[in-house]
């Protein structure tokens, strides 16, 4: 169970977030949209503890998170997977060395058992054979997949996902929906996606939340949100270029 | 007139801000080598990377500095017929100066820019954040084994330098001026005393930390893409050797003048 309450965020002097208030129940899968910029990957963040709000609390299980440093906030990141919108896949690394890198790090478990949780992985995100490649070798599908791979290796109870289908084409963007969906369906884990992409928020939402100049304006259900009378909403999920959001800037 | 102390005023705080920014890494750094688990294979890798990577341009640059030493020395010793002095002149020379402050420039400009555009990258391409995520600590991953590679490696090299440059002085001596080689190594041994390879050495240990600590710093301030990265390389690769010269300065008038 994660719970965010009242948070505020600003970077010189510029209020990105003013206010959040959010709760996301064990094993939903929570969809954030809003538009570029407009501070979602800085919320996804936030929940992870790699920044540390100006106000607010961001409870994980009752647990605030914001107020962790070092040691603690480390093993507490063991329970967390994300997956980074540029994928942020190690160079220096071999596809098999950035997928057990948590394994690698944090356990003594002996190399074969680490091929082998690696191997599962990379099977779970329909990849094979790749392991000695290094990341530069990958197309950028297969560099969402791995990273998707590396998120879930160490078994997380949440995985954070930063625009996981942009500048993949379709079929691949539904791909990784897919594969978001079933992950979400065999390991039962609590997921926030961050996106603009309204066709996967639709696809894999159990709960969708738009955020709009810094706080969250409407959430509920994918339905909910397609029938909305909220004007800012509205023109958002339908993609109109006038409407309320423009009129603003 | 305002706005020039104003922006004066600027400049100081945010070289403050710089300079704490150095030893709260300092800080950190110094807290995490002693924090397992302890990767010595990391540190292995970087030793060799900075270290053993290093000999082919350090022996080049060193040896023809030996040379030209000598060279300009015996033009000078000429006039009083002192040549046999250039022995004592090259060795203390490399072995004050020379040697440590041309190895830490050498690696500076290789090592430093390199650890920058590496971290640098790593940062503006979110693979810091995700050393994070995986329950990694970036300093200690990062920083900790190029740290400890420096200041390992430099004095190392260093030394290697100094031999490598006596020996420059060494063939100008006695192949192009003659002077026995048994009276040549004789005048290098007895110009030297243990302080001038031990403070040639801390020098060098300083150094090593500057530009380990400079390169990762100038790489977790990155931001901004490719030119980012860019900017970041130089300022690193400009700002360790100004320190380097700085310290160089200091430390010669601390050693020798008090």
């Amino acid at each position: 169970m994660i719970e965010i309450r009242n948070l505020h965020k600003s970077f010189n002097g510029k209020k990105v977030l003013d206010g959040v208030h959010l709760s996301i129940d064990k094993g939903q899968t929570l969809v954030i949209i809003g538009r570029s910029g407009c501070g979602k990957s800085v919320l996804l963040k936030h929940i992870i503890g790699l920044m540390k709000p100006d106000a607010g609390d961001i409870l994980i299980d009752g647990v605030d998170i914001a107020k962790m440093r070092g040691k603690e906030l480390e093993s507490l990141h063991l329970n967390f997977g994300m997956l980074f919108q540029g994928s942020a896949l190690f160079d220096s690394l071999t596809v098999e060395e950035n997928v057990g890198f948590g394994l690698i790090e944090h356990t003594k478990k002996d190399m074969d058992f680490i091929r082998k949780r690696v191997k599962e992985c990379l099977t779970m995100v329909g990849l094979e054979g790749i392991e000695s490649l290094s990341p530069s070798q990958l197309s950028g599908g297969m560099k969402k997949r791995v990273a998707l791979a590396r998120a879930i290796c160490m078994s997380p109870k949440i995985v954070l996902y930063d625009e996981p289908t942009t500048g993949l084409d379709p079929i691949m963007a539904d791909g990784i929906n897919t594969l978001i969906k079933e992950l979400h369906e065999k390991i039962k884990v609590t997921s926030v996606v961050v996106t603009h992409d309204m066709v996967s928020a639709y696809k894999i939402g159990d709960k969708i939340a738009m955020l709009y100049n810094g706080s969250i304006i409407q959430s509920g259900s994918p339905d909910e949100i397609k029938n909305t009378s909220n004007p800012i909403v509205q023109q958002f999920i339908t993609g109109a270029a006038t409407g309320p959001i423009t009129k603003e800037v | 007139m305002k706005n020039l102390l104003e922006e004066l005023g600027k400049k100081s705080i945010l070289t403050l801000e710089y300079i704490g920014e150095v030893f709260m890494l300092i800080g950190q750094t110094l807290f995490w080598i002693f924090v397992p688990p302890f990767k010595v294979k990391y540190v292995l890798y970087q030793m060799n990377r900075i270290g053993v990577l290093s000999l082919p341009i350090v022996s080049l640059t060193s040896l023809f500095l030996g040379m030209v030493l000598a060279f300009q020395s015996a033009y000078q010793m000429k006039q009083i017929s002192a040549e046999i002095y250039i022995a004592g002149l090259v060795a203390l020379s490399m072995i004050r100066e020379i040697g440590p402050v041309l190895t830490a420039l050498i690696v500076a400009g290789r090592i430093g820019a390199s650890i920058t555009a590496e971290v640098g990258t790593m940062k503006v391409t979110e693979q810091i954040d995700a050393l994070e995520t995986l329950a990694t600590n970036p300093i200690k991953y990062l920083v900790v084994p190029r740290f400890l590679a420096s200041i390992i490696m430099l004095p190392i090299l260093t030394i290697y330098a100094d031999m490598i440059g006596i020996f420059g002085g060494y063939m100008v001596g006695v192949w192009k001026l003659k002077i026995s080689p048994t009276m040549y190594m004789s005048m290098t041994y007895d110009s030297l005393v243990p302080k001038d390879i031990f403070t040639g050495l801390f020098k060098s240990f300083v150094f090593a930390i500057i530009i380990s600590i400079i390169g990762c710093m100038e790489g977790f301030r990155t931001e901004g893409g490719a030119e980012g990265v860019g900017r970041a390389t130089t300022a690193s690769v400009v700002t360790s050797f100004i320190l380097i010269i700085a310290a160089d300065c200091l430390f010669t008038a601390l050693f020798y003048f008090w």
